[in-house]
């Protein structure tokens, strides 16, 4: 099995999100980055877990600048056996779709995977898109994949239940949370991943059909009103008259 | 203008339905695109937001992604639609990507506003989880928007409706849909406007009555912090957060939950948020509209009859 797994980097998860130039910028300063845990813990994951029991390989392919090679290096010592990354700013979902199905496209995966969404765009936009390019099925926010001969059964949350599905390959995923458990990268991996082929390739000519004008904080709360555990009456009145909420 | 907005109505019309048709109706003349078996009658009631024509295809009643998508490109082709409108649901998210990328046409997905009133067409959408907002210019003709649940507010706008049916035949997707187990009838978190969760404060699943009883009396959906769905103490699908699921209900009550960053990033959305913690010093009180200091052992019950209280003063 040929799996192909995006990954992207993002900012830690407790990290303060500040913005500069005129707010149109991130400020990047004093920010970790890390794998997009989507793509980690779940995608990557449960790529490897299937290699490991019926053989195959797991590539990861990253948009991005050189700035992303410290996360990607992360993505290896986890396991992955190979990297690609396209040499460009992604900021765009679409041209990002469109350099990872150029590449993508001539290498017959079985599997393409992302994350359900990256933390910091919150887009959940490449799965879909390079489905589309592809011309591939998307299994949208699977939670649990299991491949059996030619076929594979998928389980994703839908409105008002569990859908399970079967596909055929080779089609596109995105992996919510429960397809996996994290895995900490041991000293081995660590060390494997200095080695491993990371290769570097330029992207294809095109446009981007989306921009961010500028970012915004959201309004802070304006302070908390106290109640004692036996004014339950008084919550209720004030969720009703003052915030008109019940 | 022509807005094409698509919709998935199973017995009633959703709440999401009734947004983005109010959405589209604030852009232009909508038309509609839908799939499965809703009766007429259901669909002429799209109708009283603005809805003026209905096209629905009845040869499926799951929303494959690629049939779906396909339908709604021919839609967009025979109307030359230069709006498509979603929900940013299950749905939206397979199938919005895959009509943009179609299209090349600019993607907003999760917009939780109109259009700016500016020259180039700029809505604002959550990034970060939630700990802030972008706004985001769409450079194409088309643009294809989705739309974030409870970020409208649904308005009536009758107008004179008329449905046909979309007869062409579009073929099967790959994904085949083998089982559907249902999660009982309660309304799913991204759509609910009253939540009632609960974290590691409990001390155990076995305490999750006093939570539901509450969630019970206000008609509200539960959720729970994230290690209380690692431990296995709450399905993972009730899991709130940067990594879970990113609510903005009316109303969120949150009791035994710290208030880690992370929790935060995905329900500071919330209009009201309601915090019942024994730590007075616990981070969540500074993202509180109302705080209560006190065990949840004690509280949630007494919230629980205050409320039943207030439902009998109702009737
Ligand atoms: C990469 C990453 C992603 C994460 N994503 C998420 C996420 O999406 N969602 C999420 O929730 N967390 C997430 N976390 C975890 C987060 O950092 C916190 O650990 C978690 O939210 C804490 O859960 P909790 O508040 O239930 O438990 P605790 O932090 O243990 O808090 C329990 C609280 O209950 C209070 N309490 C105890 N007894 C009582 C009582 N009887 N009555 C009332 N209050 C009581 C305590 O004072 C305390 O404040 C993430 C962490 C990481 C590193």
């Amino acid at each position: 099995m040929k799996i192909l797994v995006c990954i992207s980097k993002v900012p830690d998860t407790t990290s303060k999100i500040n913005f500069v130039d005129n707010n149109t910028k991130f400020d990047e300063n004093g920010v970790q980055y890390i794998v997009n845990p989507y793509d980690e813990w779940y995608a990557l994951v449960r790529a490897l877990e299937l290699v490991e029991a019926s053989g195959g390989t797991v590539t990861t392919i990253t948009v991005g600048t050189s700035s992303d090679d410290p996360t990607i290096r992360k993505a290896l010592a986890i396991g992955a056996n190979d990297a690609v990354r396209i040499d460009a700013d992604p900021t765009d979902s679409f041209f990002v779709a469109k350099q990872i199905s150029e590449y993508a496209k001539n290498e017959n995966y079985d599997i393409v995977m992302t994350g359900k969404e990256t933390i910091n765009y919150n887009g959940a936009q490449i799965g879909g898109m390079l489905a589309e390019l592809l011309d591939m099925p998307f299994v949208s926010l699977a939670n649990k994949l299991e491949v059996n001969g030619a076929k594979a059964t998928l389980e994703r949350d839908v409105q008002g239940g569990i859908e399970v599905v079967e596909v055929d390959f080779p089609f596109v995923l995105s992996a919510s949370k429960g397809m996996a458990e994290q895995r900490i990268p041991n000293m081995r991996g660590i060390m494997a991943a200095r080695t491993k082929p990371l290769n570097v390739i330029a992207p294809t000519d095109h446009k981007k059909l989306t921009s961010v004008v500028k970012f915004e904080l959201p309004a802070p709360k304006t302070g908390c009103k106290y109640l004692d555990p036996d004014s339950m009456d008084e919550l209720v009145e004030l969720l009703h008259n003052e915030t008109k909420v019940i | 203008m022509s807005v094409l907005v698509f919709v998935e109505i199973k017995n009633k019309l959703s709440k999401a339905a009734k947004e983005a048709i109010t959405y589209g109706k604030n852009l232009g003349e909508v038309n509609v695109v839908t799939y499965g078996n809703a009766s007429n009658e259901v669909l002429s009631q799209m109708g009283d937001y603005g809805a003026k024509n209905i096209f629905v295809y009845r040869k499926i009643n799951e929303p494959n992604d690629q049939v779906v998508s396909k339908l709604i490109l021919k839609a967009v082709e025979k109307l030359n639609s230069e709006f498509i409108l979603l929900s940013q649901d299950q749905t939206g998210k397979s199938i919005g990507p895959r009509v943009a990328a179609k299209l090349e046409a600019g993607h907003i997905s999760g917009a939780i506003s109109l259009p700016e009133a500016s020259d180039d067409f700029t809505v604002k959408t959550n990034v970060y989880s939630g700990k802030a907002i972008a706004y985001v210019c769409v450079h194409s003709d088309k643009k294809v928007i989705s739309i974030l649940p409870n970020s409208i507010q649904p308005e009536e706008n009758k107008v004179d409706v008329s449905i046909s049916e979309f007869e062409e035949d579009l073929g099967n997707g790959r994904i085949k849909t083998v089982d559907l187990k249902p999660l009982g009838d309660g309304i799913p978190l991204p759509e609910a406007e009253l939540v009632v969760s609960a974290g590691r404060g409990l001390k155990g699943p076995e305490n999750w009555g006093i939570v539901e009883d509450l969630a019970k009396s206000l008609g509200a959906t539960t959720a729970c912090s994230r290690p209380v769905a690692d431990i296995g103490w709450r399905p993972h699908h009730e899991h709130v957060g940067q990594t879970g699921v990113a609510i903005r209900p009316n109303l969120y009550i949150a009791a035994g939950i710290s208030g880690a960053i992370q929790h935060l990033a995905g329900v500071n959305g919330s209009k009201v948020i309601v915090v019942i913690n024994t730590d007075p010093e616990a981070p969540f009180f500074k993202a509180a509209d109302y705080g209560v200091v006190g065990d949840a052992f004690e509280v949630l019950p007494k919230l629980t009859a205050a409320i039943n209280n207030f439902k009998a003063s109702q009737r």
